[in-house]
């Protein structure tokens, strides 16, 4: 209590402590990595290479295309096997460039492609983290170089680094504050030059008082940088609630966080910009962590993208008896997988291993209008109602009378839904019809 | 590896403990209490009453409810134990049945089953026993000497008038309204219980301790017994000060169906309102009418009218009381 945080919200068990005591280890490289043309959101990249081509770990295999867009790079040294369809873990076949790794290679990297962050222009640092193929790491995988730009009339005034990391089980952005919290500040200085500003905010859900204890410790002290411990609440990570807390200010209904002055990032990208810069090499790998009841033996680990399911589970130490469900990311957001040869991506932040204990299966009774999803909907949103247009598949007033496109899926009303009503994979299924309803 | 057992379900991927069916038997279990008190001070006849008005629900839920399993929801089950709770000790037992009957199935079942219905199915059958009744339900038979004596004439058969031999009690209600010389009834005999009256309405504190229960688990929005029994006060305590009424507000709170009807029927989740704010309001009316019903009705007791009336407003504070959305002032948006 007293914590600044938002209104509404739930509080599913953690379950952190699984693995939120395991520091991250290297994963070995396997014999074979995939790698997704679109790991990102936007345009998919433009393969470079073709089957046969030799790479090195590192190389550019294919280019952003535009401008919201991210360029790919070889996670590890080998060739180019083919370039084809393979299971993405959104549920589909997406064209994928497949690197059989070289067993003899060293997997040393080329020299430096990315110049050091002091050496380059405040307006060209968006350029090079572009190059480097830079996401959030959060989960949405948006590219972080369109992030940095922000609408010339809006400009920023505060960076917000994001360490709460509310979903339930994941640790992936606690190691990283415990194990790296100077890259972490090293990031937040290349991203407040980038935009030209000095205010930087962390926020850190007070469960990871050891990961505050660490920033704090930490901190430079020419940084005008505040560590602040948030209530411990879910969705607290998402963009607009952690705006809500640290700032007290709501971003504007269809409106970017710059239409209040800030600019939120990942803790783990920031971390990730300022190795890519350190290092001079493009963003090939990331800590993840490896968790659940349903995997013989949970972890951190720093994984190259491209590492495919199978590959993890048997390094750590197959499924167990009662595995049930897999997911990449966390229990509320993450994408149930039905595939075991799907790859790594840039945003997967966690892999879920539920047993079946964990999420069982209940029936779904009807609505009681007990009222616990608006109670539980962050944004405000009525998910009764919602829930009722989107069934009858009335998309127009699901749009424009109980406004659809404020709901960001946080899954807060599915998972309080005393009949099990799946609300928010009504609302995920309602978005994906209206993309696909001709616009007039 | 058993990839064959691995299942693929939408996010999210963990549910809260809650469930509707957890709801409902918490709330039968939590009237496990008010029920033993009833049998306690009341004899077998409450037994027998609660049971026949039971069976009426439970049988037509089965009967013509919409899916088969439908009855172990619970809903039906509450349904029956709260309509047995209204009814007074000495109620023949055909009545409460086809009472429960017709709560099922005009209050609930008609509308498309759980979690449709407009009014609160216990008070639509009690509504309906009242209409058709009115004798009957307002017969309380004065306490027999022995506790094991039946109370009354339950087993009246269909259609024939009750032979009321025995002789008839008022309840605290009744004694202020329509006694000659109104006889307040001590606040401590109406809090424990040892009262004339219904079933379920005379014990305040098992009441209180069920509904509490509830609140605390979550199964029950505190909003709505606490705003009922503010603006009964309130509004009941400014006509008692002008010297409008006889009733003291806190005889009003402790009297009648007040204890059972705001912590049990108001807070039913599918006919009450869905936001804090529209619970506020929704408890308000209800005060508000019981008091005014109580003062100036034709009846005694007010809370049953006052709860079904602000069923029947329910749609409307819904739509009244939409939450804000995130990031907007919540104003009608101006003509796009």
């Amino acid at each position: 209590m007293g914590l600044p945080s938002f209104k509404h919200g739930v509080h599913p068990p953690e379950n952190k402590d699984i693995t939120s005591g395991f520091a991250s280890k290297r994963f070995p490289f396997p014999k074979e990595v995939i790698l997704p043309l679109s790991q990102h959101i936007g345009t998919p990249a433009k393969a470079l290479v073709h089957p046969g081509d030799h790479v090195e770990r590192g190389d550019v295999i294919a280019q952003a295309e535009g401008f919201i867009s991210s360029t790919v790079h070889a996670t590890a040294s080998g060739t180019v096997k083919s370039i084809e369809l393979w299971p993405h873990p959104n549920g589909g076949m997406a064209p994928s460039i497949r690197i059989e790794v070289d067993p003899n290679s060293s997997q040393m990297r080329r020299q430096r492609i990315v110049p050091r962050w002091q050496d380059v222009k405040e307006e060209d640092l968006s350029k090079e983290i572009a190059r480097a193929g830079i996401v959030g790491l959060g989960g949405a995988a948006f590219p972080s170089h369109v992030k940095l730009c922000p609408p010339k009339d809006q400009p920023v005034e505060v960076l917000i680094i994001n360490g709460c990391e509310c979903e339930p089980y994941l640790t992936s952005d606690h190691r990283v504050m415990l194990e790296m919290p100077d890259m972490v500040y090293e990031g937040i200085r290349i991203a407040l030059k980038a935009l030209g500003i000095s205010r930087c905010i962390i926020g850190i859900e007070a469960n990871k008082p050891d990961a505050i204890e660490m920033m704090r410790k930490t901190k430079p002290d020419d940084l005008d940088v505040t560590i602040q411990p948030l209530t411990v609440k879910y969705p607290q990570g998402a963009e607009k609630m952690l705006i809500k807390a640290v700032m007290d200010k709501e971003v504007p209904s269809g409106a970017l966080p710059s239409a209040v002055g800030a600019m939120v990032q990942n803790v783990a990208t920031a971390a990730n910009v300022a190795a890519v810069f350190e290092t001079g090499h493009p963003l090939i790998e990331r800590i993840i962590t490896i968790t659940g009841k349903g995997i013989k033996k949970p972890g951190n680990w720093k994984i190259p993208f491209g590492t495919r399911l199978r590959d993890v589970i048997e390094h750590c130490g197959g499924l167990t008896e009662d595995a049930s469900e897999i997911v990449f990311g966390g229990p509320m957001m993450g994408l149930g997988i039905a595939d075991l040869d799907v790859p790594i991506l840039k945003a997967t932040g966690g892999i879920l291993f539920l047993s079946k204990d964990e999420c069982k299966r209940q029936d779904i009774m009807p609505c009681i209008r007990c009222g616990k999803c608006l109670e539980a909907c962050p944004v405000f949103l009525n998910p009764q109602l919602m829930g009722q247009l989107a069934k009858a598949e009335r998309y127009e007033e699901l749009v424009d009378e109980a406004h659809l496109n404020d709901c960001m899926l946080c899954g807060s009303c599915s998972f309080v839904c005393p009949s099990n009503i799946p609300l928010s994979q009504y609302f995920a299924m309602s978005k994906t019809q209206l993309r696909r309803l001709p616009t007039s | 590896m058993t990839e064959t057992n691995i299942k693929i379900t939408a996010s999210p991927h963990v549910r809260s403990a809650d469930s509707t069916i957890k709801i409902m038997w918490s709330v039968v279990y939590s009237l496990i209490p008010v029920i033993a008190c009833s049998i306690y001070f009341f004899g077998p006849s409450a037994i027998l009453v609660i049971l026949a008005a039971v069976a009426g629900c439970l049988l037509t839920e089965r009967l013509f409810g919409s899916t088969p399993g439908s009855i172990s929801d619970g809903s039906a089950m509450i349904t029956g134990l709260l309509l047995g709770l209204t009814l007074p000790p000495g109620f023949p037992l055909w009545m409460a049945f086809l009472g429960g009957f017709f709560g099922m199935a005009f209050g609930k079942i008609i509308f498309g089953g759980l979690g449709q219905n407009i009014f609160n199915p216990a008070l639509v059958g009690r509504a309906f026993l009242q209409a058709a009744f009115p004798v009957a339900i307002t017969t309380w038979p004065a306490k027999s000497a022995n506790w094991w004596c039946l109370q009354g004439d339950n087993f009246a058969l269909p259609f024939m008038s009750p032979t009321v031999d025995t002789a008839t009690s008022a309840t605290p209600l009744g004694n202020m309204k329509f006694g000659d010389d109104p006889v307040v009834t001590p606040l401590l005999d109406l809090f424990f219980g040892t009262t004339g009256g219904s079933l379920g309405e005379t014990s305040a504190l098992f009441i209180l301790l069920g509904g509490l229960y509830l609140a605390y688990k979550g199964h029950l929005n505190w909003h709505i017994p606490l705003s009922i029994f503010v603006s009964t006060f309130v509004v009941s305590g400014l006509f008692y000060a002008l010297g409008i009424s006889p009733f003291h507000p806190l005889f009003m709170l402790f009297s009648g169906g007040m204890m059972l009807g705001a912590f049990y029927m108001a807070t039913d989740m599918v006919t009450s309102p869905m936001t804090n704010k529209g619970c506020w309001l929704f408890g308000f009316g209800i005060g508000f009418l019981v008091v005014i019903i109580r003062i100036w009705g034709g009846l005694p007791e007010g809370v049953m009218y006052a709860i079904l009336l602000m069923n029947a407003l329910v749609p409307f504070i819904n739509r009244a009381t939409q939450p804000r959305l995130f990031g907007t002032s919540g104003k009608k948006k101006e003509a796009q």
